[in-house]
């Protein structure tokens, strides 16, 4: 009612919050665009910076590495998102019930999360070893050669993808885990009365109920995957040749060793957008905030 | 007062006043910057490790502290950039690897060493800059000159080496005494050598590196060097996918197939830990190796290893490079920044640092001898050093971009198979070119 007589209200409410995220998000937004129509090195100071106009999009736009980047990013999150989504729901759903250790287990499979992704990228670089991994050490107990995993772009792309599944796996769990504990138990018992299968129940009961998390959990995970950087730096550095170059690290070397800066800030615009569009995707799955305006 | 005993008397008396004099200026020399910190920017490095064991001796003579910012190698470069364009950073002393020095210096964030070098109340009468081996202070140190990175008019000095490197070979003795081998002495004997060892011991002969991006481009650069060949022409053309280029390359194929499994992924670290497990019978990279072949905590070949010369190709040639340095424009403690620097790579220091593990840089190092009974490879090292060739690598400000984006794709590729190596070589022809015009080269 008060708002209704003082319609300024709820922007004196919302104003602080709302500058934070202006400044916090589209400032370096508009600074990316910004810096896109300059050719800037690290190191030189602002006013060393030429502008070049469009200079910088014409060259990210025509140069086939931007675009093979972006398809090894896209590979790369199809993949990890994929199974990632998959096997966290199904833990989620095999720890939901009360087994002996849960709570082991539970606490077990979070740890990758905590791991700093350097940490992370070290590890798996040691685990991959051709010569003194313990994955292929695992292999040769099992009867099958071992593989130089960093050292083929096809083995070396396996390793960035299982790195990231191992990590970030556990983050699917604990969103979805979280999500089934809140699910409303009548609804379960009135699908049980009326003779639902466990599948039926998953399927047709539970996750449609919690399908506004795994559209938010997916839309994470996509942004995320196509931000991941440290690991495959670690890993593989983008080789052999530019086989795990993921768009982040293209980016990097660009405006790090390249020391473009401008082309660098343009292809993250171009990163920008597509995450944006695959993210747009995923809330149309099911859109929280749009439920609850279609509930008012 | 017979003669004898009057000289005898006036040498005490000089030299017994002499002896505090020198004491007194190199106490007034630091005195001043007593209290002083030295914020030291240093990446995890052997070489670094054995200086971090020597630096309280500093604090201790000199009163002036030392604050160590230790990273990794690969991302030292970015957090020197962003400090260094700082009006005032945090770095009164950086180090750094060769390639960055004309960078650094078109950029006009590092000072040049002659002011303080020239500075009385700084300099240390005794250094004896002449000491430091020649070809490392060209290579580290000079930026200007005709060619940008060596000797000549207008080169000045910016840096002073520390934890540089030339190659040399490393072999295990018992595996080439068991099958009465030849240490190769030129790369025909060389690329013989590398099936030999694969087929009769079982282990891969030579480690090498060959990630994507720098590690490659140096261990092909290793070899094209001796081959004869080189990156550009006088004129900055490129000239790497000549006959020389491709021999290179494909002698580096070659070390791929026969050395142990995984070279395309192999950073240094990778190389370095298969020769010390034992899983390669020779190793030809830097002399940073020598520090730790021998120590049985880190290699199970200890006491197993000889040392030999790069072998040569049409000529013999050995590498210049490795760590250096320099003093940042916006310092805030330039001058015990430079008090340090001097105390680090003096006589008495550079033999403290490499007791315990570092590389030397001095003459006086290699050849002093209770440092070759304790490291007879400085023997071998001394005489690698003649060959060293401080125009190893275009050391121009673009060659970072040139070596990392687009030689360090390309070679990588050659290393997997997916290109031939003229392929990969011509390939690559066209981007070396865009780069260097891009960098204000007229090729």
């Amino acid at each position: 009612m008060a708002a209704k007589h003082r319609p300024w209200l709820p922007w004196i409410y919302v104003g602080p919050a709302m500058l934070v995220m202006v400044l916090a998000c589209l400032y370096p937004v508009l600074s990316a665009f910004k810096l896109g129509f300059f050719d800037w090195s690290m190191g030189t100071p602002w006013s060393a910076a030429r502008w070049v106009g469009f200079d910088n999009f014409v060259s990210v736009f025509t140069n086939p590495r931007v675009w093979s980047s972006l398809l090894t990013t896209l590979m790369f999150a199809a993949l990890c998102v994929t199974a990632e989504m998959v096997l966290g729901i199904a833990l989620a759903l095999a720890l939901e019930r009360p087994v002996r250790g849960v709570a082991f287990f539970r606490s077990m499979f979070i740890l990758p999360m905590m791991i700093a992704p350097v940490a992370v990228g070290l590890t798996w670089r040691y685990m991959f070893d051709a010569q003194f991994g313990l994955i292929n050490a695992v292999l040769g107990v099992l009867g099958i050669a071992g593989k130089s995993w960093l050292a083929e772009p096809g083995l070396a792309f396996a390793a960035i993808v299982i790195a990231d599944i191992w990590q970030w796996t556990p983050f699917v769990f604990i969103m979805i885990a979280a999500a089934l504990a809140n699910v409303d138990s009548s609804v379960l018992e009135a699908s049980k009365i009326d003779g639902a299968t466990w599948w039926q129940m998953t399927l047709k009961v539970k996750l449609p109920m919690i399908m506004s998390v795994i559209a938010i959990t997916l839309m994470m995970r996509l942004i995320d995957a196509f931000r991941v950087l440290e690991v495959v730096y670690v890993l593989t550095f983008g080789g052999p040749g530019d086989s795990t170059e993921i768009l982040a690290l293209h980016i990097y070397k660009t405006a790090f060793v390249g020391q473009q800066l401008g082309n660098a800030a343009v292809i993250s615009l171009i990163l920008l957008v597509v995450v944006m569009g695959l993210s747009w995707f995923a809330l149309r799955l099911s859109n929280p905030l749009a439920e609850k305006n279609a509930d008012r | 007062m017979k003669r004898r005993e009057f000289v005898k008397d006036s040498a005490i008396t000089v030299f017994g006043a002499g002896l505090p004099l020198s004491g007194a200026m190199a106490q007034n020399r630091y005195s001043k910057y007593a209290g002083q910190t030295v914020t030291m920017n240093v990446p995890a490095h052997p070489h670094y490790d054995a200086m971090a064991k020597i630096l309280p001796q500093f604090t201790k003579e000199t009163g002036i502290k030392v604050e160590l910012d230790k990273v990794a190698i690969g991302r030292m470069k970015d957090k020197q950039l962003l400090e260094m364009a700082k009006s005032q950073g945090d770095y009164d002393l950086a180090c750094y690897i060769v390639m960055w020095k004309s960078e650094y210096v078109s950029k006009n964030l590092i000072q040049p060493l002659d002011p303080f070098l020239n500075n009385k109340a700084l300099a240390d009468p005794n250094y004896d800059i002449k000491d430091i081996i020649p070809v490392y202070l060209e290579n580290l140190g000079l930026v200007g000159g005709p060619k940008g990175y060596l000797p000549g008019p207008g080169a000045k000095l910016y840096g002073l080496p520390y934890g540089a490197e030339t190659s040399v070979m490393a072999y295990r003795r018992d595996i080439f005494e068991k099958h009465s081998l030849k240490i190769p002495t030129n790369y025909d004997e060389f690329a013989k050598i590398l099936r030999v060892i694969k087929d009769k011991e079982g282990i891969g002969a030579l480690t090498s590196r060959g990630q994507a991006g720098h590690q490659c481009v140096h261990a092909w650069l290793l070899h094209l060097n001796p081959l004869g060949g080189s990156v550009f022409d006088a004129n900055w053309k490129p000239v790497f996918n000549n006959e020389a280029g491709v021999k290179a390359l494909k002698f580096l194929q070659e070390v791929v197939a026969t050395g142990p499994a995984g070279i395309p992924g192999y950073g240094q670290g990778e190389a370095n830990t298969a020769f010390l497990q034992g899983q390669a019978a020779m190793y030809l990279d830097s002399t940073s190796l020598a520090g730790i072949v021998n120590d049985p905590s880190k290699s199970r070949v200890a006491g197993k290893v000889s040392w030999a010369l790069h072998p040569m190709g049409t000529r013999r040639a050995s590498q210049s490079g490795g760590l250096g340095l320099t003093i940042p424009k916006n310092a805030k403690n330039a001058d015990a920044s430079f008090l340090l620097m001097q105390w680090l790579t003096s006589k008495e220091q550079d033999k403290a640092c490499a007791r315990v593990g570092g590389t030397p840089i001095r003459n006086s190092t290699l050849g002093d001898v209770d440092m070759v009974r304790q490291y007879p490879e400085f023997i071998t090292f001394k005489e690698a050093l003649k060959y060293s060739n401080p125009d190893w690598r275009p050391i121009i400000p673009v060659w970072d971009k040139i070596n990392v984006q687009a030689l360090g794709v390309g070679i990588s590729d050659a290393l997997t198979g997916k290109k031939t190596a003229e392929a990969a070589l011509n390939d690559l022809v066209p981007q070396v070119t865009q780069i260097m015009r891009e960098g204000g080269y007229k090729v």
